[in-house]
């Protein structure tokens, strides 16, 4: 499925237009790669609804323990699950260790000072030798590193990091619909999973109606267009894509009617729980149970 | 004398898209359709094929005149309700233009299966009918594909396999064949022969006049202005080349045979047209 890939090779792009074909390439790749998902792997055996129930005990778990060695453990087990799933640690490490320290490093970076979390000082990084007036607030006589901030702060990243990799190792485990259809599980209603569904098989072709706008435009340019230019015309063409998409709307629920739509969906019951999956599903499920008591013992 | 039984009647339809009053889609039609008829609606693009399939497939209902359905007659009140659906749509299948508007659902499978659920079978039943409907269509390596990694023609046979599973007894077709690479539209004329064999009804929109040279028992020639332009059997529409000519159906031009240029009415659905 590449995407603008040889168009760029051959057509220096502009800042606006490669900037929109690298996001329709990063989405397209990041929704729609379904080639580990059909690899030989232990979680890709499993029935999804397993994996959704399991995992979704195990982000519980990760969501109340308030120690690092309870999230340690979970996260060595997703490690253990990739490999056992054959996905590359590579590509693993990536998509969790991008997102992390990018997102939640910035919301905990402040809460390692003395300013926000009051503690024992491990490092200091100025000192002011009195307390500094700010206007309506007052600065301590040192701005410090503190114990408790680290931990917690430790803590933030590493709950977070345990969840994006649990995510992330269910999402490249399992093929974007069955996921879908094994959120049934969960209680999810099925109207939503049906728009979702819905939402995932026309993105694709809405990215590629752009991208191919963008090309079209392009063959027919003569000489460069300004930046200010390029920003209005993509903006325009996104105001059109809009149209199409509630043409395109229109017409699919007609093509629904046509097809005995009854305004509530049913989704076929392909999956297979066998005893595989009702151990894992028990195992899961005394796993955390015993992690949420070790966690309140400590 | 034979009783015949009308599949739809049309009697003084028009059609007018909401805030479009002024250009009409379609303008006093007069239609029949009878049980077992292979009936083939002509007309350029944009003379109303589309509009009037999707009033035959009591999506639209007409703006002005008469439309019954198996003998009755078809009001937004009689469209209210499950029973409508759950006794039309059973009898009624529709294979849209764009197979990307008619295949919504994430994989094949789904798509397939996607009537027979809301008809009310059970999944043991949907499986079994969606397995022996892509063994029969060949699409048995698709099933768990999603459509928008499918060629043209592979999203067109799954788009008629996801109508084949309720096996309607009247199909209802729009171009069936338009952008397809010959192979597909050669399968596709078989498969509508063998429909008619079976003695369902068709109505298929087309400006392929293959279609009709081979399938056809009545054509309707859709004229630009919206109106009917003509009614007849096959052979009589298609011999008409003035009326295939108005109807935007043919086209006249200059071109290169055996080395030298001359002007002449091109009926390219004949293979032996020059």
């Amino acid at each position: 499925m590449a995407s603008g890939g040889p168009f760029q090779e051959i057509m220096p792009l502009d800042f606006a237009a490669k900037t929109l074909l690298d996001t329709t390439r990063a989405i397209e790749q990041s929704v729609f790669q379904m080639d580990l998902a059909s690899n030989n792997g232990f979680l890709q055996a499993l029935d999804p609804r397993t994996k959704v129930a399991s995992f979704f005990m195990f982000l519980l778990l990760a969501a109340f323990s308030k120690g690092l060695f309870i999230l340690s453990m979970i996260y060595l087990l997703s490690l253990s699950l990739a490999v056992a799933s054959s996905i590359p640690m590579s590509l693993f490490f990536k998509r969790v260790w991008i997102f992390v320290p990018l997102f939640t490093g910035f919301i905990a970076l402040p809460a390692i000072f003395n300013v926000v979390t009051p503690g024992d000082d491990v490092f200091t990084l100025i000192c002011f030798g009195h307390p500094v007036s700010l206007g309506p607030f007052t600065l301590p006589a040192s701005i410090t590193i503190t114990r408790q901030g680290l931990v917690g702060a430790t803590i933030l990243i590493t709950r977070v990091a345990v969840s994006v990799s649990l995510t992330i190792l269910l999402v490249l485990t399992t093929r974007w619909m069955d996921l879908l259809d094994a959120l049934s599980v969960l209680k999810v209603p099925q109207v939503i999973i049906l728009v979702v569904a819905m939402t995932y098989r026309y993105i694709h072709l809405f990215l590629r109606s752009l991208e191919n706008m963008l090309l079209a435009r392009k063959s027919r340019l003569f000489a460069p267009c300004a930046t200010v230019d390029e920003h209005g015309w993509i903006s325009s063409r996104l105001g059109v894509l809009v149209g199409k998409s509630y043409h395109l709307s229109t017409e699919v629920h007609l093509a629904m009617i046509s097809r005995g739509w009854s305004g509530t969906p049913r989704s076929l019951g392909k999956f297979q729980f066998d005893i595989t999956d009702k151990f894992v599903m028990a195992l899961s499920f005394v796993i955390c149970s015993a992690g949420i008591l070790f966690d309140k013992l400590l | 004398m034979v009783k015949v039984n009308p599949v739809f009647e049309l009697k003084g339809v028009s059609f007018s898209y909401p805030g479009q009053e002024a250009q009409p889609a379609l303008q006093g039609l007069d239609v029949t359709v009878n049980k077992g008829q292979c009936v083939c609606i002509l007309g350029a693009n944009g003379s109303g094929k589309s509009t009037l399939l999707k009033i035959l497939d009591c999506l639209y209902l007409p703006s002005v005149g008469l439309f019954k359905a198996f003998g009755s007659e078809v009001d937004s009140r009689s469209m209210e309700g499950n029973r409508f659906n759950a006794n039309f749509r059973k009898r009624v299948g529709f294979v849209f233009q764009d197979p990307d508007v008619q295949l919504f659902l994430p994989t094949v499978r789904d798509e397939v299966a996607f009537a027979p659920l809301q008809s009310g079978m059970s999944d043991k039943e949907v499986l079994k009918l969606v397995d022996e409907t892509a063994e029969r269509l060949g699409l048995k390596n698709l099933l768990d594909r999603p459509p928008y990694r499918l060629s043209s023609g592979e999203k067109k046979k799954v788009a008629i396999a996801s109508v084949v599973t309720l096996d309607p007894e009247v199909w209802l077709m729009d171009e069936p064949t338009a952008s397809l690479d010959p192979q597909t539209q050669s399968w596709i004329i078989d498969f509508i022969i063998a429909l008619k064999e079976k003695g369902r009804t068709l109505v298929i929109a087309t400006h392929d006049l293959e279609i009709p040279f081979v399938a056809a028992d009545r054509c309707y020639v859709l004229g630009q202005d919206h109106r009917l332009l003509a009614t007849g059997s096959p052979q009589e529409i298609l011999e008409d080349q003035d009326l295939l000519i108005k109807a935007n159906l043919i086209h006249k031009h200059r071109h290169l045979h055996n080395g030298y240029f001359h002007s002449h009415k091109h009926d390219h659905w004949r293979s032996s047209g020059h």
